[in-house]
C-alpha cells in the first residue's frame, strides 16, 4: 500500500493526521463556506460590516424570496435545465451510435475518426466562435437557447464518443458472435446487447456532460443576448453588476447555480469519477 | 461493371456508415469546418457584417506589432507555468487523502467540489475575497500593517489573483485523477521495495511515480490545454483589465471580435491560439491513439 496506512502508525500520529485533515479541508472549502454563510446572512449584517462573522439571524429563506422576486432568476434556471437536459439527450444518442461504430467495426479511417473526435474536444472555443455564430444566425437560431443546445450537442459528442467507445470495446467479443450466430441483425445487436450493458457508462457520461453544459459560460456569452434566453451562468454574471452591494442575494443565486451539478456529483460520484478518469487510468 | 450485380450491401460495411452519419456530420459542421473557416476569415479585414476585404497576412503582421497581443501571450505563459502547480499539488493532496479513516469518503467528495462548480461561481467568490474594502485578503494585509490590497486593480498582481481562482478547480481535477491512480498501484511492488528499505520520497520517486506515468501525462497535458483555454475567469473578474494587463489570447479574441467589431483580427488571434495549442493536442493524440492502436 502507498502511502503507508495511518492505522499502522502510533496513536499520536493518527490524531495529528485527523487534525491536519480537518484543517486542510476547512482551508480548501473556505470559499464555498463563505458563499453558504453569506447566502443565509441578512442584508443588515452586510450594511453593518459583518461580512465574515456569524450571521445575526437566519435569513436563508428571506434571501431566496428576494432572489426569486426577480422573475428573470427562475427563467435563467429553467433555461439551464432545458439546455443541459436536451444537450445530454442528444449527446447520448449520437455518441452511442458513433461509439458503437468505432468500437466494433473495422473500416478504413477508423483511427483517424477517433483522433478527430478526441482532438476536437480540446480545440479552443474561440477558433470556432465566429463561424458558429454566423451559422446559427443563418439558421435563425441566434439569441435562442437552441443555438447553445445545437453547439453543445455537437461539441460534447466528441468526448462522449471516446468514452463510450472505450467502454464498448471492453465488452467480450463472444457476446457479439453468439448474437450473430443466433441470427441477430446489426441493429438488434446494438439495441438488445450493447445498450443494456452500456447503462452504467451512459449514466456516467450523462452526469459529466450535464455538468459541462450547465457550467458553460463562453458559449452562452457568444450565442445569446437577451435575458429571456440566458442560462444561469450568464445570468448570474449579469446580476453581479446589478446587485452590487447585495452579496447575500448574489451568494444565494450563486449557490442555486452551483446546486444541480453538486447534487448530481454527490448522487453519482462513482460514475462521474470513472468518466473523468477514463483513459488516464487503466481500463 | 460490378462483379456481383445481385449482391446486397454487406451489413458489416454499411452499418458503421449509417451509425456515423448523424454524429459525424454534426461534429464536422460545428467543430471541424469552423476551424478552417476561421483560418479563412483571418485573411480578411472584416467587421462581421459588411463586405470583407482580403488583406492576406495583414492581420498577422498587425498581431506581431500589437503590444496587447504580447501582453496576452505573456499572461498565457504565466497561466501555463503556474497551472503546472496543479498536478504537483493534486498528487500531494491525493497521497495525503489516500488513508482509510472514518469519514474519508465524504471528505474526499468535499475536496472534489471545486471541480463541479461553474467558473462563474468561483469567479464571484474570488472577486469577493479580493475586495479591497472588506475582502479577507485585504483585511489580513491591513491587520499586518501592509495597508489595503486591491488585487484585481493592480496590474502587477492581477493575473496571479485570477490564476489562483483557476488553480482551485484545476487542482481538484488533478486530485481526482491521482486518487484513482493511487488506488491501482501494485501493492506487491510497494511492499517489496519497503522490504528492501525504500521509504518516503525514494519509494514515491522510484516505485510509485513510474506506475502513475499515464495519469501524470493526462493530468499535465489537460492542465496545459486548460491553462491556454482560460477565458471565463478573465472575462468575469477583470475583462482583461486594468489597461489590458490581465488579458489572455482567448479574451483578446472575444474583445476584438465582439467589442471592436474586428472579426478578421479576432480570427487571427484565435488561429494563433489554436496553433500554440495544437502542439499539445497533437502530443496528447499521439500518446493516446497510438497506445490504443498497439493495444488492439
Amino acid at each position: 500500500m502507498f502511502p503507508r496506512p495511518i492505522g499502522l502508525a502510533s496513536r499520536q500520529v493518527q490524531i495529528a493526521y485527523r487534525v491536519a485533515l480537518t484543517g486542510a479541508l476547512l482551508v480548501w472549502i473556505a470559499p464555498l463556506a463563505a458563499i453558504v454563510l453569506t447566502a443565509l446572512r441578512p442584508q443588515e449584517d452586510l450594511l453593518a460590516g459583518n461580512y465574515w462573522g456569524l450571521p445575526s439571524r437566519f435569513a436563508f429563506f428571506d434571501n431566496y424570496v428576494a432572489v426569486f422576486s426577480d422573475p428573470r432568476m427562475l427563467r435563467f434556471f429553467l433555461n439551464s435545465v432545458v439546455i443541459a437536459g436536451v444537450s445530454v439527450a442528444g449527446v447520448v444518442v449520437l455518441s452511442t451510435m458513433a461509439g458503437f461504430a468505432l468500437a466494433k467495426y473495422r473500416f478504413p479511417g477508423r483511427t483517424a475518426l477517433l483522433a478527430l473526435f478526441i482532438g476536437g474536444n480540446f480545440v479552443p472555443s474561440q477558433v470556432l466562435m465566429i463561424p458558429v455564430r454566423n451559422l446559427v444566425v443563418t439558421l435563425g437560431m441566434y439569441d435562442t437557447i437552441w443555438a447553445i443546445v445545437l453547439f453543445q450537442t455537437a461539441f460534447q459528442t466528441g468526448f462522449a464518443t471516446l468514452f463510450l467507445r472505450n467502454f464498448i470495446i471492453t465488452l467480450p467479443r463472444e457476446l457479439f458472435e453468439a448474437a450473430r450466430i443466433d441470427g441477430a441483425g446489426e441493429w438488434q445487436v446494438l439495441f438488445r446487447i450493447v445498450i443494456p450493458l452500456l447503462r452504467p457508462a451512459l449514466a456516467g457520461i450523462s452526469v459529466l456532460i450535464f455538468t459541462f453544459v450547465w457550467n458553460d459560460y463562453f458559449w452562452a456569452l457568444a450565442l445569446v443576448q437577451s435575458d429571456r434566453q440566458k442560462p444561469i451562468t450568464l445570468g448570474l454574471a449579469g446580476l453581479r453588476g446589478e446587485w452590487l452591494a447585495a452579496w447575500n442575494m448574489l451568494s444565494a443565486a450563486a449557490l442555486l447555480a452551483a446546486l444541480p451539478p453538486v447534487l448530481l456529483f454527490f448522487v453519482a460520484q462513482r460514475q462521474f469519477v470513472a468518466g473523468l478518469t477514463s483513459g488516464a487510468v487503466k481500463r | 461493371m460490378p462483379a456481383h450485380p445481385m449482391r446486397r450491401p454487406d451489413p458489416q460495411k454499411l452499418m458503421p456508415l449509417l451509425l456515423l452519419l448523424a454524429p459525424l456530420s454534426l461534429f464536422l459542421l460545428m467543430v471541424v469546418l469552423p476551424i478552417f473557416q476561421s483560418l479563412w476569415i483571418s485573411f480578411y479585414d472584416w467587421d462581421g457584417m459588411s463586405a470583407a476585404r482580403w488583406i492576406g497576412l495583414g492581420n498577422y503582421r498587425e498581431l506581431l506589432a500589437d503590444d496587447r497581443f504580447h501582453q496576452s501571450i505573456r499572461n498565457n505563459i504565466l497561466w501555463l507555468l503556474l497551472f503546472l502547480l496543479s498536478p504537483v499539488l493534486g498528487l500531494g493532496m491525493a497521497i495525503f487523502l489516500s488513508q482509510d479513516v472514518a469519514g474519508i469518503r465524504i471528505i474526499k467528495s468535499l475536496f472534489f467540489v471545486p471541480l463541479v462548480l461553474a467558473h462563474v461561481v468561483i469567479a464571484i467568490v474570488f472577486i469577493w475575497f479580493y475586495d479591497p474594502a472588506f475582502g479577507p485578503l485585504s483585511l489580513a494585509a491591513q491587520a499586518l500593517g501592509l495597508g489595503a490590497v486591491a488585487v484585481l486593480s493592480d496590474p502587477d498582481i492581477v493575473s496571479f489573483g485570477i490564476i489562483a481562482a483557476g488553480l482551485w478547480s484545476q487542482t481538484a481535477f488533478c486530485l481526482v485523477l491521482y486518487l484513482a491512480g493511487l488506488s491501482q498501484i501494485d501493492r506487491d511492488q510497494v511492499e517489496a521495495a519497503r522490504i528492501d528499505g525504500a521509504g518516503g520520497f525514494r519509494l514515491l520517486y522510484h516505485v510509485v511515480l513510474p506506475q502513475l506515468r499515464a495519469v501524470s501525462f493526462v493530468a499535465t497535458i489537460v492542465t496545459i490545454i486548460g491553462s491556454l483555454r482560460s477565458f471565463d475567469f478573465v472575462a468575469i473578474m477583470t475583462q482583461g483589465g486594468p489597461f489590458g494587463s490581465s488579458s489572455v489570447l482567448a479574451f483578446q479574441m472575444f474583445e476584438a471580435t465582439i467589442f471592436s467589431y474586428r472579426s478578421g483580427y479576432g480570427a487571427a488571434i484565435a488561429v494563433a491560439l489554436f496553433a500554440i495549442m495544437s502542439v499539445y493536442i497533437a502530443w496528447f493524440l499521439r500518446r493516446t491513439v497510438l497506445a490504443d492502436e498497439t493495444a488492439d
